[in-house]
């Protein structure tokens, strides 16, 4: 067959979509994992939490987060005597470096470690206008960052506050649940580090998780359950203050 | 018959270019495995998950420092994973001969165990300004186990074999 310049200009562009689909290939998938097997979910144990910061040093770290942006932060409420309705909450730098002493002795004072609640119906992927956000099959939240336009629509759709702009790369960014670590059998960083177990990773999927034990013999709650978000960080020990 | 088929032919021939154009450029376009699980690129998922994590996580460091998992054992920080203090260690992990930097007590210890009224009243807390003054935790306390022992003045006195 000879190359004419008629059919040179027709196998060119096709020559070029078939080279993309060689180049781009399918990245290694962690080993032994299968999603279908998974529901992960986090369960804080709000009397157990001491506002040390550690897991938002953890996370900062694990994830390169951007000083002064947050994937996980603690919050510290103070709950007055009167005017219980209007809680004061304060989040110096995320309590990344903990807490400033506090002489407060009236009312109620405890820590609310937040995060995202990867919610099952979530609403910040639902806005999301090009796929960039997802519910992965095993039910956590990510951002595929190649794939972001930036728009910031899922910021402003989250109802927990938990997304940001990266400075750096301008895309959407959240906690991820250290996929990059569940997925390879660790648990995640923040959870890795707190020193009273006030956090726990949960495999609702896995029926040997302690977390079913946990759920029967305890009253826990969600973050704005009314909003139907059906978040998956569970509560223990939470006033109804929190919002 | 209608008069000038020909337009009729060309209009389709028009659009039947688009369309291929189209449906060409769509599949050049969108990612090979976009829609696999839903509206997204389901390559990302694998993508997120060959990241390296930087915490080894404390069944790694108790693999090779037994001596400390002993220590730890016998005081109130037995649950308390090892980079919860000593920062991420990954890197140490995978090369032993990388020498992580020692926290300081100072500032470590105090992170939990400075007094704060949101703490939980269980939990143990001091003022570091009049517990110590400033000094470095560790001038007393084995941070490992970090009760200090009376054993020194105990172990002349008691009987031997004693109860």
């Amino acid at each position: 067959m000879d190359i004419t310049r008629r059919r040179l200009l027709v196998l060119l562009p096709a020559a070029a979509v078939a080279w993309k689909y060689i180049q781009a290939g399918t990245p290694e998938a962690a080993p032994n994992y299968k999603m279908a097997e998974h529901w992960w979910g986090m369960l804080i144990d709000i009397p157990k939490c001491i506002g040390c910061g550690s897991c938002v040093r953890a996370c900062s770290e694990e994830n390169d987060v951007p000083d002064g942006y947050f994937r996980t932060w603690i919050e510290r409420y103070h709950v007055p005597d009167w005017k219980i309705e209007r809680p004061e909450v304060e989040s110096p730098n995320g309590g990344k470096q903990g807490f400033p002493p506090n002489e407060i002795s009236d009312g109620k004072n405890f820590f609310v470690p937040k995060l995202c609640n990867h919610c099952a119906d979530s609403p910040c992927t639902q806005v999301c206008p090009v796929g960039a956000t997802f519910v992965s099959p095993d039910g956590v939240v990510l951002v595929d960052k190649n794939y972001c336009l930036g728009c910031r629509y899922c910021v402003q759709a989250c109802p927990y506050g938990c997304r940001f702009i990266n400075p750096k790369t301008n895309t959407a960014e959240k906690c991820s649940l250290c996929y990059h670590r569940i997925t390879k059998g660790l648990t995640t960083a923040c959870c890795e580090v707190c020193p009273t177990g006030a956090r726990q990773l949960a495999d609702l999927k896995n029926p040997k998780d302690p977390i079913h034990e946990f759920l029967k013999t305890h009253t826990v709650q969600v973050l704005k359950p009314h909003m139907a978000t059906g978040a998956k960080v569970f509560y223990n020990g939470m006033d109804g203050s929190v919002r | 018959m209608f008069k000038d088929t020909e337009h009729l032919i060309r209009l389709a021939a028009v659009i039947l270019i688009l369309l291929a154009v189209f449906v060409l450029l769509r599949a050049a376009v969108v990612p090979k495995s976009f829609g696999q699980y839903g509206h997204y690129r389901a390559d990302a998922i694998a993508e997120i998950a060959a990241r390296t994590p930087a915490f080894a996580g404390h069944d790694v460091c108790e693999g090779c420092h037994t001596d400390i998992v002993d220590q730890k054992k016998l005081g109130r920080h037995a649950n308390i994973p090892c980079e919860a203090c000593h920062g991420a260690q990954g890197k140490h992990a995978d090369d032993p001969s990388l020498k992580p930097q020692l926290p300081d007590t100072a500032v470590i210890c105090a992170r939990c165990h400075e007094a704060n009224s949101a703490k939980p009243k269980a939990f143990p807390q001091v003022v570091t300004a009049d517990h110590s003054g400033g000094l470095a935790c560790n001038s007393c306390h084995k941070p490992h186990r970090p009760k200090i022992e009376d054993e020194p003045k105990n172990a002349g006195t008691k009987p031997a074999g004693g109860k």
